[in-house]
């Protein structure tokens, strides 16, 4: 059975910069991408990043993935990155068996790994939403910006928080008309920088609103949305009809941990963090020493708290290796600062709150 | 119309399956899964959890956070029996 140092699952924002973290600090990577590229959502992401330079504030999330890929390149063989290697099963003696290129099934064991596998989008339930032209916001920016794919004419969109908004605006970079975008919620939840492009560019953004069904035949010809009063329940005689060939459903995103929890790792149901995440300490490490998390897979926040997760779970993943670098107290405690400037201010209230309650 | 709602699209149970198992007393993710095989399909209960727990949560006057979702078992995906059994004999000796 293959042995490796560090094993780090995902190699989306968290992943590669732990992975980079790691590195750096000394201790031999290798980084298990279930996809058959690295970068994980970040290869979608056609807009710019807020923030602070230290996590590429006004770069694409496209060109980001490209600077951290790089990155990787510079420490030669000590990451190696296996491609279209899903990893299936995470076992008592920290073996994780992975699926390759599906047709390879196989052991690792691993001194140590960092759990970087990032969330899963949320579903909404209504009459006929098994319709062919219904879509996930991750699965029309997936065909729209790594394949170059038209997910169909005309758009309504379920969910005005950032992906919502911002996958708005790019389909309609893209040539697509978007007819409107409905929240349940009884305001946006989206910056207003991305909220504003759209309503200057004639998109109605209806709050309080939600899907009452979808119609269609074969694949989706309308869609029937109502409004809703303060407990979200449908306000009768408020139906709006809108002809549209999608559907793009974008109504949050839930930590993907599913390892995590096969392992036995303490888990807690934690809603502002978006669903189960694992228990953890301020170094990232769950209950199980040597494993740690980083990323969505800890709780939904943006890429940037993502990045910085990554580097900090790196960081401290190889010291406990016995890789300590010099400047370890120094790169610990400036992440940690990054961390806690990102989860500032009242956006960041629910995150600070979540954070408390699964903190070790 | 609860009849065209889907919940879970690995097995396709509907709305309406969950909500007659609910007033039966089933009120387990657990319970509903061996009944309807919700969360054993490629997904592994990631479309459906939610959806069925907030059912659950709402007709037994629960909060989600006290309910239980099933065991996470290996795989998380799918993978061919014969590729566990080749690597299986790999490591008979």
């Amino acid at each position: 059975m293959r042995e490796v140092e560090l094993l780090i699952i995902g190699s989306g924002p968290a992943g590669l910069c732990a992975a980079i973290s790691a590195a750096s600090s000394g201790a031999s990577v290798l980084i298990l991408e279930r996809s058959f590229k690295p970068g994980g959502q970040l290869i979608k992401q056609t807009h710019m990043f807020f923030g602070s330079e230290s996590q590429y504030a006004s770069y694409r999330g496209v060109d980001i993935a490209d600077i951290l890929i790089e990155k990787l390149g510079e420490y030669g063989e000590r990451i190696e990155l296996m491609l279209n290697a899903t990893a299936v099963g995470f076992y008592e003696d920290n073996v994780v068996t992975v699926l390759k290129d599906e047709k390879e099934y196989f052991k690792i064991k691993a001194r140590s790994v960092i759990c970087a596998t990032g969330a899963f989008e949320k579903s909404l339930a209504f009459p006929n939403n098994d319709l062919p032209g219904i879509y996930g916001a991750g699965a029309v920016q997936t065909l729209m910006n790594v394949y170059g794919i038209r997910p169909g004419n005309r758009v309504l969109m379920v969910g005005a928080g950032n992906i919502g908004v911002i996958v708005s605006y790019q389909l309609m970079q893209a040539g697509i008309e978007v007819a409107a975008v409905l929240d349940a919620a009884p305001r946006i939840g989206a910056y207003l920088v991305h909220a504003s492009k759209l309503a200057r560019m004639g998109v109605p953004i209806l709050t309080s609103h939600t899907v009452k069904e979808a119609i269609g035949k074969d694949c989706l010809e309308a869609a029937i949305v109502c409004e809703v009063d303060e407990r979200f329940d449908p306000i009768p005689g408020t139906e709006k009809r809108f002809d549209v060939d999608v559907l793009c459903i974008s109504v949050g995103l839930s930590p993907l941990n599913e390892l995590l929890a096969m392992r036995g790792v303490e888990m807690k149901y934690v809603p502002q963090l978006s669903g189960s995440v694992p228990m953890r300490s301020e170094s990232c490490e769950t209950c199980i020493p040597g494993i740690f998390v980083a990323g969505d897979a800890s709780g939904i926040e943006e890429a940037s708290s993502a990045m910085a997760e990554g580097y900090l779970a790196g960081l401290c993943a190889a010291a406990k290796l016995g890789h300590a670098s010099e400047d370890f107290e120094q790169r610990r405690s400036e992440y940690l600062k990054q961390l806690e400037d990102l989860r500032s201010g009242p956006v960041g209230e629910r995150i600070r709150a979540g954070m408390k309650i699964s903190q070790l | 119309m609860d009849e065209n709602t889907i919940i879970c699209r690995c097995s396709d149970v509907t709305l309406k399956e969950i909500r007659e198992l609910i007033s039966q007393g089933y009120v387990t993710y657990d319970e509903i899964k061996r009944l309807t095989r919700i969360g054993m399909g490629p997904c592994q209960g990631k479309t459906c959890g939610q959806l069925v727990l907030r059912e659950i949560a709402a007709a037994t006057g629960q909060s989600i956070a006290d309910l239980s979702f099933h065991n996470i078992r290996p795989p998380v995906v799918g993978v061919k029996l014969h590729l566990i059994a080749e690597e299986a004999e790999k490591h008979e000796d």
